[in-house]
């Protein structure tokens, strides 16, 4: 156990805190979530991967640096403290992109790689559907092949980022007879082919962050087809396992929250208000949680780089860091007082507009990527052997 | 920057392992509450043959020259066993603060004794009122205002406080300190005492993990095995959540106790935070266990002769040693919310 960087991450942190430094939009982007912020977030992964910086630990044959999982770590570390934008492709790189290596052919991976790496073309997730939420089993849309092409028909909601993506990849039913998770194939569906019909859901924040999309006779090659026919299940279970894992939430992003609470803190004892002990305790509390993840996930990276997989951790991962996001939103809000509601273009904001924007996201956190519900039954049936319900 | 243990500090955590499952039972537990020590010098000197109380003891001393990175799972392994006794006090605390105090003679006298498991060593701190193990120590060494004192136990006087416990033996200790038995004083014991302090919780919180860790297994083969409504209540989601919540605070103490074990061993400038982060998060984690050990128990958990309340009881006196978890959070608030300096974060450096 050595818990020092060496001289060589040192140098490759330095290497991208000064092209971040240099390169970071000085103004916050418009929200990724509209039409706008959407395009000027595509440009920002353009920038990125021109210099680099897009695909950080996919190997360089597929455009990424080639960087291991310590130095994706620091690079994420220096991503949030230079306040870069959100990644409006994540769906596609965190996501799609591992799963596509791990299970796709040699002309997917050519055909799909660089262009996720560009962000030529962005990806929403079509898990969801009106009738498979957290049973995700019962998926109904189908596929069914006729010659070289699959027949697509359903419908996919709640798709992340689905409003403005260019692609989709999901699951569907490639054999008709079949039941729950077998006879699903996973498909990867292009948003502008004939038969797809995309309508935005405005989310709490008013924003359209999710889609409905319907798909009506839509023809796909099967050459979009990822892994075997009719065992999709198994690679979904990858890309989930990806998301509630490390892929999805750098550590970064909560030491930079706990950060803030401190701040907030101390200007808060610094304006002489009599402040409640318990935000005093709930800062230490969220900055120690913050710590606790970080120190997790280099763990765990360290198991990987020894070869380790993840596995049903992933579901540990998932309920701490969105019960921490929430906490640390609501410890917020607490110290903030009325400022608490206002938007960040308020004029008395003074910088700390946005946080009630931001815990309506962090509340999103337990539901998405599987209900955190759905989380402890894995837990307890996965990790620690209690009998299924 | 590597966070994992090698492959020879996982080889010596599974014999150690092996030999506490095979030598500390719960009936033995139980044996030791009925003597009037608690304790038991054959199993003292055979905890030695597996090289717990010697493993920090210099090799010049005949130990074996190891550091709190090797000697962290072990203390999760004794945690685990549900074991109490000198083995934090002398293991963890006391050998390195006799190195510390870098007599020689001190040195010679009591470290080669400690290796071999013919010596106990007990150790005194203002964070508590009591010393652990002073009835079975062959050395205490006691803070007195700016000095610290090696005092034989025969000079001094003990009144045994009986805890909810029974196998927690903490000892209220009277003593007159005189020229023979200062050992350190100033800035240097100051020093030494602060790292004793850091040492003891870091042991506490390694034994806790241990403690959460058998009160969820156990309570896993419980809820496996026990059937209302025509099946194991382990299927109910009411009972999974629950043990699944414990399980998510132990994935998350594990590293940051590993962490302290790291600052203690490298004494880095965090090590006083770090260290009260693990026994926080620990401790916790640890109580927690306890709680929902005993509700998924049920009344059979309430009962004396269920061995549960042997790894409960473990929970709370950890819990009460070198600074409870409260006390270790203040320590942290202090450090990161009243000073003006940006508190250190794994990884991340601040912004400039």
């Amino acid at each position: 156990m050595d818990l020092t960087f060496t001289p060589e991450e040192e140098a490759f942190r330095k290497e991208a805190r000064s092209w971040l430094d240099a390169n970071v939009p000085r103004q916050p982007l418009p929200s990724l979530d509209t039409a706008e912020g959407f395009e000027r977030h595509r440009e920002w992964e353009h920038e990125l991967n021109a210099a680099g910086w897009a695909m950080v630990p996919w190997p360089v044959e597929f455009g990424g640096r080639g960087a291991n999982l310590i130095e994706w770590l620091i690079f994420e570390e220096e991503y949030y403290r230079a306040g870069a934008p959100g990644r409006v492709n994540q769906n596609g790189i965190f996501l799609l992109g591992p799963t596509i290596m791990e299970y796709g052919t040699a002309e997917q991976k050519a055909r799909y790689l660089p262009k996720m790496a560009s962000s030529e073309e962005v990806w929403g997730q079509g898990w969801s559907e009106p009738n498979a939420g957290s049973d995700m089993a019962a998926i109904q849309a189908t596929a069914e092949r006729q010659g070289e092409h699959y027949v697509v028909n359903g419908q996919k909601t709640w798709v992340s980022r689905g409003s403005y993506a260019d692609w989709l990849f999901g699951l569907f039913r490639t054999d008709p007879e079949s039941e729950r998770h077998r006879g699903l194939s996973f498909v990867l569906v292009p948003l502008d082919a004939e038969g797809v019909t995309v309508r935005p859901i405005p989310q709490l924040d008013g924003e359209a962050g999710f889609a409905e999309v319907f798909l009506d006779d839509v023809r796909v090659p099967v050459e979009n087809l990822l892994g075997e026919e009719n065992k999709g299940w198994s690679v979904a279970m990858a890309t989930a396992g990806f998301e509630r894992g490390l892929m999805l939430r750098s550590p970064a992003r909560f030491q930079n929250t706990a950060r803030k609470l401190v701040a907030l803190y101390k200007e808060a004892v610094g304006r002489g208000e009599s402040v409640d002990p318990g935000l005093r305790e709930a800062v230490t509390r969220a900055w120690m949680d913050a710590e606790a993840y970080t120190l997790n996930t280099y763990q765990t990276v360290s198991r990987l780089l020894e070869g380790g997989k993840i596995g049903a951790e992933a579901s540990l991962n998932k309920i701490f860091w969105s019960e921490l996001d929430v906490k640390m939103h609501e410890t917020a809000l607490a110290l903030l007082g009325a400022r608490g509601q206002l938007l960040p273009e308020a004029p008395a904001a003074e910088g700390v507009g946005g946080w009630l924007d931001g815990y309506l996201f962090a509340l999103s956190g337990p539901i998405y990527a599987g209900t955190n519900e759905i989380q402890r039954n894995v837990i307890a049936e996965r990790i620690l052997g209690l009998p299924r319900s | 920057m590597r966070f994992h243990f090698t492959e020879d500090q996982l080889l010596l955590r599974d014999t150690v392992h092996g030999f506490l499952e095979a030598e500390y039972t719960p009936e033995r537990i139980r044996a030791f509450w009925e003597t009037e020590t608690g304790r038991s010098p054959e199993f003292w000197s055979s905890l030695a043959e597996v090289g717990m109380p010697g493993l920090l003891v210099p090799q010049e001393y005949d130990g074996m020259g190891m550091d709190e990175r090797d000697l962290v799972l072990l203390l999760e392994e004794t945690g685990r066993v549900g074991l109490a006794g000198p083995v934090i006090s002398t293991a963890a605390v006391g050998v390195p603060l006799l190195c510390g105090l870098g007599s020689k003679e001190l040195g010679e006298r009591w470290l080669r004794g400690v290796a071999a498991g013919e010596v106990v060593l007990a150790v005194g701190h203002a964070v508590s009122p009591w010393v652990s193990d002073a009835h079975v120590a062959d050395l205490l060494l006691l803070p007195h205002e700016d000095e610290i004192h090696a005092v034989s136990r025969k000079d001094a006087s003990l009144t045994h406080q009986p805890s909810n416990d029974p196998s927690e033996r903490i000892f209220s200790v009277e003593w007159k300190p005189v020229a023979e038995t200062l050992a350190a004083r100033g800035e240097e014991a100051k020093e030494l005492q602060a790292a004793a302090l850091d040492r003891g919780a870091l042991g506490c919180a390694a034994q806790q993990l241990g403690v959460a860790e058998r009160l969820v297994a156990m309570t896993v083969e419980y809820a496996c095995q026990r059937k209302q409504f025509g099946r194991p209540i382990g299927s109910f989601q009411a009972i999974k959540h629950m043990l699944a919540n414990v399980q998510v605070r132990l994935e998350y103490a594990r590293p940051v106790v590993y962490r302290a074990a790291h600052s203690v061993a490298r004494n880095s400038e965090h090590r006083a935070v770090d260290v009260s982060m693990a026994k926080s998060a620990a401790s916790e984690t640890a109580q927690t266990a306890a709680k929902v050990a005993l509700q998924v128990h049920g009344a059979l958990g309430y009962t004396w002769e269920q061995d549960l309340h042997i790894w409960m009881r473990r929970a709370w006196s950890l819990e009460a040693a070198w600074g409870s978890g409260a006390w270790h959070r203040a320590r942290v608030a202090d450090a990161i919310l009243d000073s003006d300096a940006a508190a250190g974060t794994f990884g991340y450096s601040a912004p400039s």
